[in-house]
C-alpha cells in the first residue's frame, strides 16, 4: 500500500512539473507558479510527515533539512527550486529502493527458497499446513519438484535432492530411508516422507540466512572509517554552513550548501558493495562473515591448508593390514574394540572396517587414555593395548623392529598413514589407512597461484611420507608434517610475524585454534558443524575447495568496487560543495547530481551481484578436463 | 534480557538507521538497538521487566516505519 502511494506521489508531482513547463512555454506564468506550488505540496507532504515524526521523537533527520530548504525557497519565490527539490528527493528515494532491492536480491532469493506451506500426514489424511504450524515429529510428504520445508529424516520413499542452497553443490544427492534432508532444498525427482526434526528458525538453512544477515551488517574497516568520517562530517558541515552564512549573508546559498552536503552516497557507498559481494558469495555456497573479512581476504598472500578432511576427503579407508604373530581379522577386531571408544577419525575408520568385515565387537576397553596426536592406550580383555604411532609404542616399552619399520616406511611412501598396534609390549601388527584427495584440490592450488597467492603451505599431524606424497601430487610449496594442534598455531604465528597475510583452511574442529589465529580463517562447512561455522571467517558450505579462489577473486572485486564507490562519493560531494560556494550549482541541479551519484554508487555495486556469471564459461572447461585427467 | 526482531518495509536511507537506533536507545529498559539495514530489520535487546515489545513497536511506527512482523527470541 505505502509503496504504491509513494510511487503515485512521485508520478503526480512529476506530471505537475511537466504541466508547469508547458505553462512556461505558453507564457502563463501565474499558472506555472500555481502548478509548481501544487507539485511542491504534493511531493512535500510525505517529506513533512517523516520530518514531523522524527522531530516528535526528538530525532534529527535529513527530511527536516530538506523541508527547511524548501520553505526557504518558497519564501523567496523560487518555486521551480522547491518543486524540483521535493520531486527529486522522493524520486531519488524511490529509485534507490528499486535498485537497492537488486543488491539485496541474492539474500531474498535465498529466503524465498523456504516454502510457506507443506503437506503433512495427519491420521492418514493429507493436510496442507502453513509452516508455522508444523512441529517436530510431523510427517511431511514431498513430491517431485517441491521445496522441502523442514530439516528431518527420511522415513519413507527415495529421491534426488538438489542441495545447492545448503552446500552450493548443484549435483543432486540421492536420499533414501534414514538419510537427513534439509529445509530449503528441492526434491528434483522422487517421493519422500520426512519426519520433521528441526522447524522454522532452528533449521540449518534458517541459521545460514541469519549468519548472512549478520555478516552483511558486520562492518569493514573502510566502512567504519566512513562512519567516523560521517560523524565528524555532519557537525563539521553545520559549522561550515554557519560560517558560509556569516560571510555571504545569503540564506539560499547556505541552505543549498546544507542540503547538498548531506552525505547520502558517502554513507551508502561502502555497505552496498559489501552487501552485493557477500550476497554473491552466499549464493555460490561461500559464507563470508562481514566486510572486514572481505578486506582481509582480498589481501591474503599465503594460504595454509590442513591435510586431512580439507585437502583430502577426510573419509579414510583401511588399505592394508599386516599381523605380526596375529591373524589379520584378529588384529582388526582387537583394534576396533579399543577404538570404538575413540572420537578420532582414524579410529573410526578401523571400527568401520571391522563392521565391513561383519565382526561383532564384544570386549569393552578399560583405562582408556588418549595421547593427543599420538594414539591411545587401553586395557582390553586383561591385555595392555597400545594403538598409535611408533613414538607412542616405544614410549610404552614396545620395540618396533627393523623389518616392521621398513615395511611401515614403504606403506607411508604409498601415501598411507600407518598405525602400529602393540599388545603386552609386543608389536602385534600394522594397519595402513589412506585418505582420498579431493578432486578439485589440485586445480584449487593452481588457480590460487595463478591469482597471485605467493605461497601454499600444508600442515598436518600425519607422517612425513604421506604428507609429502599428497603435497607433491597437489603442487604445494611447503609441507610441515607430524604437527600437533599447538604446532599449527605456532606456524601461523611465525608466518604472521614474517609479515605474511595468512589464510588458514581447515575442517574446523582440530584446526579451530589455527583458524581463529589466521588473518582469514576458512572452514569446511561440513553441513551441521555449528562450531566450525562460528570460529571461521569464511565457511565453504559445500566443502568445495574450488570456491576458495572464487571467493578470493570476489573479495578483490568487492574491495575494488568499494573503493571506486568511496572515491566517487567523496569526489562528488567535494565538487558539488565547491560548485555551490562558487555559485555554479543551485539547489535543484545539486540535488539532481546528488541523487544521481547515489544511484551510480548502487548501480556500480550491482555489478558484483553478477560477478562470476560471465567467467563461468571460461572456468568450467578447465574443471572438466582436470576432473577427467 | 530478551531480544526481539522487527521486520520493516525495505529501508532505503542510511539516515533512518541513526534515527531509529537513537529513538529506541533513549527508551529505558533497552540495552541495545541495532538496525540491520540490508535486511530491513531492527534487533532490540531489552529488559522485559522495564519495557514491553508493544512500546518498542510503537516507537518505530511513530517514526514512520510500519512494522510488518516481529519475532521474539
Amino acid at each position: 500500500m505505502e509503496k504504491i502511494k509513494k510511487s503515485h506521489i512521485v508520478m503526480v508531482s512529476g506530471m505537475l512539473l511537466g504541466i508547469a513547463f508547458l505553462f512556461y512555454l505558453l507564457k502563463l506564468l501565474l499558472w506555472r507558479d500555481a502548478a509548481l506550488i501544487l507539485a511542491t505540496v504534493v511531493a512535500g507532504y510525505p517529506i513533512v510527515k517523516k520530518a514531523v515524526q522524527a522531530v516528535r521523537m526528538r530525532a534529527f533527520s535529513i527530511e527536516l533539512l530538506v523541508i527547511i530548504a524548501v520553505v526557504g525557497a518558497l519564501i523567496i519565490g523560487e518555486y521551480v527550486e522547491s518543486a524540483a527539490v521535493t520531486f527529486l528527493f522522493l524520486f531519488g528515494a524511490y529509485l534507490e529502493t528499486r535498485t537497492l532491492e537488486k543488491t539485496r536480491n541474492s539474500l531474498k532469493t535465498l529466503m524465498d527458497m523456504v516454502p510457506l506451506e507443506a503437506t503433512v500426514l495427519q491420521g492418514g489424511r493429507k493436510v496442507i499446513l502453513p509452516i508455522e504450524n508444523i512441529v517436530k515429529g510431523d510427517r511431511i510428504l514431498i513430491q517431485s519438484g517441491e521445496k522441502i520445508a523442514v530439516d528431518g529424516k527420511v522415513v519413507e520413499g527415495q529421491g534426488f535432492i538438489n542441495q545447492a542452497t545448503i552446500t552450493g553443490e548443484s549435483v543432486p544427492a540421492n536420499k533414501k530411508r534414514g538419510d537427513t534432508v534439509f529445509g530449503g532444498t528441492i526434491l528434483d525427482n522422487g517421493y519422500l516422507e520426512v519426519e520433521a526434526e528441526k522447524v522454522g528458525d532452528d533449521t540449518a538453512f534458517a541459521k545460514i540466512i541469519e549468519l548472512v544477515e549478520e555478516a552483511q551488517e558486520a562492518k569493514a574497516k573502510t566502512q567504519r572509517f566512513l562512519e567516523r568520517f560521517a560523524n565528524v562530517y555532519t557537525p563539521g558541515i553545520l559549522v561550515l554552513s554557519v560560517i558560509v552564512f556569516l560571510f555571504t549573508q545569503n540564506i539560499e546559498l547556505t541552505l543549498t550548501f546544507l542540503v547538498i552536503a548531506c552525505p547520502g552516497a558517502l554513507v551508502i557507498s561502502a555497505p552496498v558493495s559489501l552487501v552485493a559481494g557477500i550476497g554473491n558469495g552466499a549464493k555460490a555456497g561461500t559464507l563470508v562473515k562481514g566486510g572486514e573479512v572481505m578486506e582481509n581476504l582480498a589481501k591474503m598472500d599465503v594460504v595454509v591448508f590442513d591435510k586431512t578432511g580439507t585437502l583430502t576427503k577426510g573419509k579414510p579407508e583401511v588399505t592394508g593390514v599386516k599381523g605380526f604373530g596375529m591373524k589379520e581379522d584378529q588384529l582388526i577386531k582387537l583394534a576396533a574394540e579399543v577404538e570404538a571408544r575413540s572420537e578420532h577419525h582414524l579410529g573410526r575408520t578401523i571400527v568401520k572396517e571391522a563392521k565391513n568385515r561383519d565382526m561383532v565387537l564384544t570386549n569393552q576397553p578399560f583405562n582408556f587414555a588418549v595421547k593427543k596426536g599420538q594414539g591411545i592406550t587401553a586395557t582390553l580383555d586383561k591385555k595392555h593395548v597400545v594403538i598409535g604411532n611408533r613414538k607412542l609404542l616405544e614410549n610404552n616399552g614396545t620395540r618396533v623392529n627393523n623389518d616392521a619399520y621398513s615395511f611401515a616406511i614403504q606403506e607411508e611412501k604409498y601415501g598411507n598413514t600407518v598405525i602400529f598396534v602393540g599388545v603386552n609390549n609386543q608389536l602385534a601388527g600394522i594397519i595402513s589407512i589412506a585418505d582420498q584427495i579431493r578432486r578439485e584440490a589440485r586445480e584449487t592450488i593452481e588457480h590460487l597461484r595463478a591469482l597471485g597467492i605467493k605461497q601454499t603451505i600444508m600442515l598436518t599431524g600425519d607422517n612425513k611420507h604421506s604428507a609429502k606424497k599428497v603435497a607433491d601430487q597437489l603442487g604445494i610449496d611447503r609441507v610441515f608434517a607430524e604437527m600437533l594442534p599447538e604446532d599449527k598455531v605456532a606456524q601461523i604465528k611465525q608466518l604472521k610475524a614474517e609479515g605474511k597475510r595468512v589464510a588458514m583452511v581447515g575442517d574446523g574442529i582440530n584446526d579451530a585454534p589455527a583458524i581463529a589465529l589466521a588473518d582469514v580463517g576458512i572452514a569446511m562447512g561440513a553441513v551441521g558443524t555449528d562450531a566450525a561455522m562460528e570460529t571461521a571467517d569464511v565457511v565453504l558450505m559445500g566443502d568445495n575447495l574450488a570456491k576458495i579462489p572464487y571467493t578470493y577473486r570476489l573479495a578483490k572485486a568487492t574491495v575494488r568496487n568499494l573503493k571506486q564507490n568511496m572515491f566517487f562519493a567523496v569526489g562528488t560531494v567535494g565538487l558539488l560543495l565547491a560548485g555551490v560556494l562558487f555559485g555554479k550549482v543551485f539547489l535543484a541541479s545539486g540535488m539532481l547530481i546528488h541523487e544521481l551519484s547515489v544511484l551510480i554508487v548502487i548501480l556500480n555495486a550491482i555489478r558484483l551481484v553478477r560477478f562470476g556469471k560471465r567467467n563461468k564459461k571460461r572456468i568450467w572447461p578447465i574443471n572438466g578436463k582436470l576432473a577427467k585427467a | 534480557m530478551k531480544t526481539v526482531k522487527f521486520q520493516l518495509e525495505p529501508l532505503t536511507c542510511p539516515t533512518c538507521i541513526k534515527k531509529i537506533e537513537g529513538a529506541l536507545g533513549k527508551q529505558t529498559g533497552v540495552q541495545e538497538a541495532k538496525v540491520l539495514f540490508h535486511s530491513s530489520k531492527v534487533k532490540v535487546t531489552f529488559d522485559e521487566t522495564h519495557v514491553e515489545v508493544e512500546t518498542l513497536r510503537t516507537i518505530i511506527e511513530k517514526l514512520g516505519y510500519p512494522v510488518l512482523s516481529e519475532k521474539i527470541a
